[in-house]
């Protein structure tokens, strides 16, 4: 079994999985956190992409459990000298790896990559594509401070074109029983997305009117270079997410933001720090835990909801 | 099956389809001395007399969007595997594409394309020469010179003349000619970065969408300049509902501007992209658009609005397509494939008569390349298939003889098979074999 996108699972599979992931947590709160679960297994993290966050939370969650981890890195490599992407897989193959974890710019390599592997793999991020581990922390963030999912209202703010995060969250959060709000200009909104359980919107005040949770997504400086905004100013004064901004949801409101960010571009810093509403450390914790989750539902895991 | 070279054909009970005298009825047809004879004649040499009962009898189909790849990558096919896939697929005349390494961008390129495939004897290759120098798409190329060594058309095809003072200048001066321009329609900064069509797809899987506006906006701009210069345009791989109206309206005015679709865009929806998801056999350029373009892309090659079919046969080398989507070759091996999938979807789906669908892929593209031709007539060549227009067929890209593989109907049921194919009165393909090559 693989993980590429968090529609792999049925809704009873995610509630299990998040309900494990509790579980890490406590095993990462303890004193000694080292746990022999995954002892004798071998996990490759294959990032052909750069990530600290992603890859350091990877890595720790492997260790964690107990097993032994690699980092592959594709810059650097045997990728930059000319080596074909499936070469790689076959070569990783031989390894006699039990996991392989993979982070790629484009779109759809973790599904082929385990169209070609017996072992699972886990998606870190494809291209515009998924990031289902991601979905599965802001999922379980979430669920933590509210206690279900169902019912709630997500906005969903920024760029959504290029948000491989947004697209796992819809799919998580929907799966669950959320309504999901995409807010953010016209140029970075995708078709395809929109559905009875997901709506869009341009204007922030509309889109965050009674809201319960916000995802605030990065915001790169490049859609300025290529005309989808005019200027991080403007965005900032249209879609960034400010006190006042906030004071539009509903007063319990959680902040998610998944990283690196940008502060007083999409997001200021009186929101990062306000410790009522923003959960973005929360989200970093939790982070470890779905992977190690993920981890052990995947090669160490009997009796989860198998 | 043996032959020899003397001896004359007959087919009795074949029902001959030629469009080039608007004429579907069963009959007799006997070839010899290369050309059609009149059946009633009692020839001197032997004679040996075959039944076509129940197939089709079609004259010099014509595939005008060809990539052959020579000179210069024929790691992905070359005169001989492209001619050879031509005549498995039922094909007498192709015309090739210009963008091969070098270009070909002068007459001297044009008379060894067509004395490359003069040596092989399987097909009539018409050489397209490039429009600009280099596909450089800034200076015109000797278009009258290549004309005068034989080539077919001008085309910078895998890219677009992209500058609007060019085009004019190009369509100007194919006013003086016999042959098109064709445009390859494409507005690269709309399509900058895409993969595929833009469209729900497109946002589900992640990858970026090319708008139907990156070919309309061009189209739209020139058929304006046909009407500018009275030059002729020919629209390559026509694939939106834009461009349809810019033809519409460009045949209203009763412009020199005609049109090409792909049986993949007939065949064909974006949706095919996402299942199985990423195959990249799916990558093409113009890209598989929605099931409603697609409709009435069908719609209108049966009223005529769109004038030919043409595969634009694009082979690849396995590890080119090998690759995330995103860094796939754009292109589809189409000449083993196109007449079936014709077959399957202008006679099945959109209902037309097999005079009217054969039409589209025999007179038409003569007519656009200024070529002649005057069907199944004593003294004409005999370039002709013969079609079992009943067999059913699972598509095996493996036994195939061009040399990319790269097929979106892999594994696809089609129906109709080209049985045979003879080239200038000898037979050129029996029973899906190549009979006929030179260099075999």
């Amino acid at each position: 079994m693989d993980l590429i996108s968090l529609n792999d699972w049925s809704g009873d599979d995610l509630i299990a999985l998040l309900d494990l992931a509790s579980a890490m947590k406590a095993v990462i709160r303890r004193p000694i956190k080292k746990v022999p679960t995954l002892r004798g297994k071998a996990v490759a993290n294959v990032f052909f992409e750069a990530s600290t966050r992603t890859r350091n939370s990877f890595e720790l969650a492997g260790k964690y459990l107990g097993a032994d981890v690699i980092n592959f890195q594709g810059s650097g490599s045997s990728i930059e000298k000319g080596e074909t992407l499936w070469d790689t897989v076959r070569t990783l193959q031989a390894m006699r790896l039990d996991a392989v974890v993979v982070r790629h710019g484009a779109s759809g390599v973790p599904q082929v990559m385990a169209e070609h592997l017996e072992v699972p793999v886990i998606n870190a991020g494809d291209g515009t594509h998924h990031h289902p581990t991601q979905g599965l922390l802001d999922v379980m963030t979430v669920r933590e401070r509210f206690g279900h999912i169902e019912g709630l209202t997500v906005a969903i703010v920024g760029d959504v074109l290029h948000s491989r995060v947004a697209r796992s969250d819809i799919e998580g959060f929907v799966r669950l029983g959320a309504k999901i709000r995409l807010v953010g200009p016209p140029s970075l909104m995708p078709s395809g997305l929109e559905s009875q359980h997901v709506a869009v919107y341009a204007d922030l005040k509309e889109g965050l009117a009674g809201v319960d949770v916000i995802q605030v997504l990065r915001i790169q400086k490049e859609r300025q270079q290529s005309g989808q905004i005019p200027s991080l100013r403007e965005y900032h004064d249209r879609w960034g997410l400010t006190q006042a901004a906030l004071s539009w949801a509903q007063p319990e409101v959680l902040v998610l933001h998944p990283g690196p960010q940008n502060r007083g571009v999409e997001i200021d810093s009186q929101v990062m720090e306000d410790r009522v509403h923003s959960a973005i450390l929360d989200q970093v914790e939790n982070g470890v835990a779905v992977r190690m989750a993920v981890l052990y539902r995947l090669i160490g895991g009997e009796g989860v909801s198998a | 099956m043996s032959q020899d070279a003397t001896d004359w054909i007959r087919l009795e009970g074949v029902r001959v389809i030629d469009p080039f005298r608007g004429q579907d009825q069963e009959g007799e047809v006997l070839v010899g001395d290369g050309t059609f004879q009149e059946p009633t004649l009692s020839p001197r040499s032997r004679v040996r007399t075959m039944s076509g009962r129940g197939l089709w009898l079609v004259p010099r189909l014509t595939d005008m969007h060809v990539h052959f790849r020579s000179p210069g990558q024929e790691w992905k096919e070359d005169f001989r595997s492209g001619s050879m896939a031509a005549v498995h697929g039922g094909f007498s005349v192709v015309a090739t594409m210009a963008n091969t390494d070098p270009v070909v961008d002068s007459v001297s390129l044009i008379q060894w394309q067509k004395a490359e495939a003069k040596a092989l004897g399987l097909v009539e290759v018409v050489p397209i020469g490039a429009v600009t120098k280099g596909l450089g798409g800034e200076e015109l190329a000797e278009l009258w010179t290549m004309e005068q060594g034989g080539a077919g058309g001008f085309s910078d095809d895998g890219r677009p003349v992209a500058s609007s003072a060019l085009m004019r200048a190009a369509l100007s001066y194919s006013s003086t000619m016999r042959h098109p321009i064709i445009q390859h329609a494409e507005d690269l900064e709309l399509s900058h970065l895409g993969v595929m069509h833009e469209g729900d797809v497109s946002g589900r899987l992640g990858l970026t969408g090319i708008p139907l506006e990156a070919e309309s906006a061009m189209v739209w701009r020139d058929v304006q300049l046909a009407a500018l210069t009275n030059g002729r345009l020919h629209i390559a791989h026509i694939s939106s509902l834009g461009a349809l109206e810019a033809l519409a309206w460009a045949k209203s005015r009763g412009l020199k501007v005609t049109a090409e679709v792909a049986p993949h865009h007939l065949f064909f929806t974006d949706a095919r992209v996402g299942a199985p998801a990423y195959d990249t056999a799916t990558k093409v350029n113009p890209p598989l658009r929605p099931d409603n373009v697609r409709q009435a892309l069908l719609a209108a090659l049966k009223m005529g609005l769109i004038d030919a079919v043409a595969s634009d046969h694009a082979p690849h080398h396995a590890d080119e397509k090998d690759r995330p989507y995103a860094q796939a070759a754009f292109g589809i091996s189409g000449l083993e494939t196109s007449l079936a999938a014709m077959i399957t979807i202008g006679l099945g789906e959109a209902e037309m008569t097999p005079l009217a669908l054969f039409e589209r892929m025999t007179r038409a593209p003569h007519r656009i390349l200024g070529m002649d031709y005057v069907g199944v007539v004593a003294g004409a060549r005999a370039d002709f298939a013969l079609i079992d227009p009943k067999a059913r067929w699972s598509v095996e890209p493996g036994g195939w003889y061009s040399k990319g593989k790269n097929s979106p109907w892999m594994g696809t049921e089609l129906t109709g098979r080209v049985i045979s194919t003879m080239y200038g009165g000898h037979w050129t393909m029996q029973e899906g074999e190549v009979v006929r090559c030179a260099q075999l």
